[in-house]
């Protein structure tokens, strides 16, 4: 019956019939692994997923530090994304939004009577107090159903301040999960936000980071590695971002996409308009590391280039081979899961795998099939209810600024040797015999803790508990229990630091008390 | 930190910039899982559900199991009634919890789904229950959350049989677990036999056993709410938090109650222990008398360190009013006293403290937010600051010592397993308080200034 069976077996039916569709227990044998997802959560089954507005102001406008971000809605949906997805941002001319939380606190009547007057009024004090070059503007559930039109009211702000102010319907029900919110932030970004500044780069070698939003510092600990090989790095999409950089970061040669779920729409859309390639990278991961610097400079096709990044890759690798040699005895032969939103899962098997560590399960939260199957699976990928929804932005060719890096047949050789344009998915990177779940919850939690006993399971903050309760040590791979930067060389290091301190943590010795263990009363027998 | 804040104070009638209150599912949902073998259920889309669990996880560093309806743009349309139904026979056939609490959101509330209607029309395994309330995230607070939740299970469950069970009902208002544990003690201590509810303690500090246990052995139990109708009478603690629900048990049930302060510093402890004594009859018990003296004597010994001294309170109204009692009798003056949740009631509480204790130039403000707060504190410095976690970004900007004190406290370990509640809570505080200021006088001083002896 296998693992899957055994989990399965709880289920009634309904949910039986569901849920076997996202779940797969990886054989190489078999001519197709394919698996179910993005699609809607069963009602009353514990996902862990949250929400559209989660996906577009938590993860991907969220980290902007130069923008003022209003989340017009009832004040929790604000209040929850203050602060609480450690995208690091240092503070730049005066100041970052990143501390503030803002919203329109809607109350009632509001919602009674409409509550554009109070939007409208909310942007005018905030433009008053704070002076920002650009306001976001944010709807939550009730906005979208009393019929709020948020994007008017940005519009005619925009007039009436001469500031660029940018509106994303991202009412929480939208979609089934927070990638429909991901998207209809690519969306409100490129249309209005990248192509605005022309200022070339000073360098030949340019580059965007799309799809790193620099948890625990990771997308500094990336660039640290791109500046030294000599690259520039005009944007990051969106850790540490800024509207300034954003605006121009159609003028960059490169987008490298880190997290391919969550931005691989603006990659798209500015391959479309501007003739930007983009590749696939995954700086989670020693060996992962290396081959991705290697892939850019392979793209750029520069002799010194080359050079300077095998110079760069020796140098780091050197440095930290006495610390990863240290982990490696204490990590290796163990095993993990992972459970995280939709491209982390992947890149982290790299990391673990430097350790000498093996995935036994992996899942994402909120993915397409395309993360786990590959790209060449999305012409095959039905629309449904759901997700028919999600405006799909048709982005048109900028005679202008369109330019193609690569001649055509270096670009078709290029192809063959690099992920250009691509992504291959999770799944091809499994072992057999290991589990692939989509949209995991929290009685499959439990259950897959039972049967397969990982050494320790990576995770979010809803299960950590769950997991650490159960006696296995447990890891957030959102915040990284506060600690990172995990990216690159030092993050490597870091990451391994972090989980063997926890494998080895002394508490797990004192879980059963002595007394457990042996009798404790003591007497004589009398005749 | 901060920097973009402004010292002016600007009147603002639209913009909330870094509120002191969130809304009010994450406190239904708090209530909730104070019940034993309860599961709360969000009825509205998965982000609720996730933030508030989420939240609830990141203060107690404890799971906090929760399912949600998963609305999607469809149950926003025709509404969430499919979904409800579903929810509530998969959380049963998964999670066989003994009960469910539904409470609604934003989103069920703006689309008017009947919850009440709903829940009857559903086939409740034999032996389960479901009950609900509402909570839209548009008015009020997670305090008016927490006890409509409460009213809710009132409403729901309590019963009387006529014949008085001898028993006194408890509602220890929007405090932690060790605050809940701390009044249970107290009220043993008065051999008092008693319903506390809800009661988070032994759900939200379960231990670690190297087994996870979905519904831990702590909770009020259905059989302990149901007898609430019974019961002598209703203590009623924190009296923006819990009047609502002893009102409604008093109302239906015919319980009287008596509305008393948060038991936090000496005088509103006393009025618990008043209470108490004249409800079971009996005097104050010598160990709990004893407690007390010794918050005094402590009080007594470290005034003039603190004496004097100007404070910043900022939260949830019962608690921020509780701590300005004890920063009262410690002798320092509560300048600012804050809470993001709105009711007029909190401002004239916090000025009868004022003039109680005869203290001039103190500003209480309801409705408002931390930006206020802050903008208030570069306009009238102040020595302490005592708030949830939210309130370090205004301690650094500011430089301003800060003692972490309510719900949610984010970024502190083990903060919730003891009290601020009682005369060993009050100890607990007056101590925290008491560090945090000669902490900062010992950082600042001069070589030669550096006291051994204080």
């Amino acid at each position: 019956m296998g693992v899957k069976g055994a989990v399965l077996e709880k289920y009634a039916a309904k949910v039986f019939k569901n849920r076997k569709e996202h779940m797969l227990e990886i054989d190489s044998g078999q001519a197709e692994s394919r698996i179910a997802a993005n699609s809607r959560s069963i009602p009353g089954i514990m996902t862990s997923r949250g929400c559209c507005y989660a996906g577009c102001k938590g993860v991907v406008l969220g980290p902007l530090k130069d923008a003022l971000l209003i989340t017009h809605g009832p004040v929790g949906c604000g209040f929850y994304s203050w602060g609480t997805r450690r995208n690091k941002a240092r503070a730049a001319n005066g100041g970052s939004f990143i501390q503030y939380c803002f919203s329109t606190d809607l109350q009632e009547p509001d919602i009674v009577f409409g509550g554009e007057k109070k939007l409208r009024q909310a942007i005018k004090e905030a433009i008053e107090l704070f002076h920002p070059q650009c306001v976001l503007v944010c709807s939550t559930c009730p906005v979208g159903l009393i019929g709020d039109d948020i994007h008017a009211v940005a519009a005619e702000s925009e007039k009436l301040y001469g500031i660029t102010c940018v509106a994303f319907s991202c009412e929480g029900y939208k979609g089934v999960s927070q990638s429909a919110g991901h998207h209809i932030a690519n969306n409100g970004v490129m249309r209005r936000i990248i192509g605005r500044d022309d200022t070339p780069p000073a360098t030949k070698f340019s580059l965007n980071l799309l799809g790193e939003y620099n948890i625990g510092g990771d997308s500094w600990e990336i660039e640290r590695i791109l500046r030294r090989v000599g690259y520039e790095v005009v944007a990051v999409l969106t850790g540490d971002g800024s509207f300034a950089d954003l605006s121009r970061a159609h003028n960059a040669a490169l987008n490298l996409v880190q997290c391919h779920r969550s931005i691989n729409y603006i990659a798209e859309m500015m391959k479309t308009r501007f003739g930007m390639d983009w590749i696939k990278v995954n700086f989670i991961g020693v060996e992962a590391a290396c081959r991705s610097l290697r892939d850019i400079a392979l793209y750029f096709g520069d002799p010194d280039l080359s050079r300077r990044t095998e110079e760069v890759i020796a140098d780091e690798l050197e440095r930290i081979e006495p610390d990863r040699a240290h982990y490696r005895r204490k990590l290796k032969g163990r095993t993990a899961s992972l459970y995280v939103g939709g491209s982390r899962s992947h890149h982290y098997q790299n990391l673990l795998a430097d350790f000498g560590v093996s995935t036994v399960l992996a899942g994402y939260e909120f993915a397409h099939r395309d993360d786990y199957e590959g790209r060449e699976v999305i012409p095959d990928i039905k629309e449904d209810a759901d997700n028919k929804n999600i405006e799909s932005i048709a982005v048109e060719k900028d005679e202008k600024r369109h330019r193609a890096f690569l001649a055509p047949e270096r670009y078709a050789e290029l192809k063959e040797k690099i992920p250009l344009d691509y992504y291959k998915g999770m799944i091809r990177d499994m072992p057999d015999g290991s589990v692939v779940i989509d949209d995991l919850n929290h009685y499959e939690t439990e259950a897959f803790i039972e049967l397969l006993r990982p050494d320790f399971f990576m995770s979010g903050i809803k299960d950590k508990y769950v997991i650490q309760k159960a006696g296995v040590p447990s890891k957030q791979l959102h915040s990284y229990d506060y600690g990172g930067p995990y990216a690159g060389f030092n993050g490597a290091i870091n990451f391994a630091r972090d989980i063997a301190r926890s494998v080895e943590c002394p508490a797990w010795r004192l879980v059963t008390p002595p007394w457990k263990f042996e009798a404790m009363l003591e007497g004589t027998v009398t005749e | 930190m901060l920097d973009l804040t402004p010292a002016k104070l600007a009147e603002r009638s639209a913009l909330r910039v870094n509120p002191c209150k969130t809304c009010q599912p994450v406190g239904a949902m708090y209530a909730a899982l104070g019940v034993h073998r309860c599961l709360p259920h969000s009825h509205g889309s998965q982000g609720c559900a996730s933030y508030h669990r989420t939240l609830l996880s990141r203060h107690f560093k404890e799971p906090a199991a929760a399912s949600t309806s998963s609305f999607t743009e469809g149950a926003s349309v025709f509404g969430g009634g499919a979904n409800l139904k579903a929810s509530v026979r998969n959380v049963f056939d998964i999670y066989n919890p003994d009960i469910i609490a539904v409470h609604t959101t934003c989103l069920s509330e703006t689309i008017g789904d009947d919850l009440k209607a709903f829940i009857q029309d559903i086939d409740i395994p034999e032996g389960k229950l479901v009950v609900h309330t509402n909570t839209p995230s548009y008015v009020g607070s997670h305090i008016n959350g927490f006890y409509n939740m409460m009213t809710g299970f009132i409403s729901y469950l309590a019963k009387s049989a006529g014949t008085p069970n001898g028993k006194l009902a408890v509602f220890p208002g929007f405090v932690n677990p060790g605050d809940m544990r701390e009044i249970k003690r107290i009220l043993k201590a008065f051999g008092a036999d008693f319903t506390l509810f809800p009661d988070t303690s032994g759900v939200l500090d379960a231990p670690m056993t190297g087994r996870y246990e979905m519904y831990p052995s702590g909770g009020t139990t259905l059989a302990e709410i149901a007898g609430l109708g019974d019961c002598t009478a209703t203590l009623a603690l924190g009296e923006l938090t819990s009047d609502e629900p002893a009102n409604a048990l008093k109302r239906k049930h015919g319980v009287p109650y008596r509305l008393l302060p948060l038991p936090i510093g000496v005088s509103f402890t006393d009025r618990l222990m008043i209470a108490l004594s004249k409800e079971k009859k009996v005097e104050v018990p010598t160990e709990l008398e004893e407690e007390r003296g010794q918050l005094v004597d402590v009080m007594l010994d470290a005034h003039f360190h603190y004496s004097g001294k100007k404070a910043a309170v900022f939260g949830d109204p019962d608690t921020v009013l509780g701590l300005a009692g004890l920063v009262l009798e410690m002798g320092m003056i509560p300048k600012y006293l804050l809470t993001g949740t709105s009711g007029s009631a909190f401002v004239k509480l916090a000025e009868n403290l004022f003039r109680r204790h005869e203290v001039k130039d103190c500003l209480a403000r309801e409705s408002a937010d931390l930006f206020e707060l802050h903008q208030l504190i570069k306009n009238g410095k102040v020595d302490i600051l005592i708030g949830t976690s939210y309130g370090k970004q205004i301690a650094k900007a500011e430089d301003i010592p800060f003692v972490r004190a309510g719900i949610p406290v984010l970024d502190r370990y083990g903060h919730s397993y003891f009290p601020i509640v009682g005369y060993r809570g009050g100890l607990r505080m007056l101590e925290r308080i008491s560090d945090a200021l000669l902490d900062r006088q010992d950082r600042d001083a001069a070589d030669e200034d550096l006291e051994l002896v204080m």
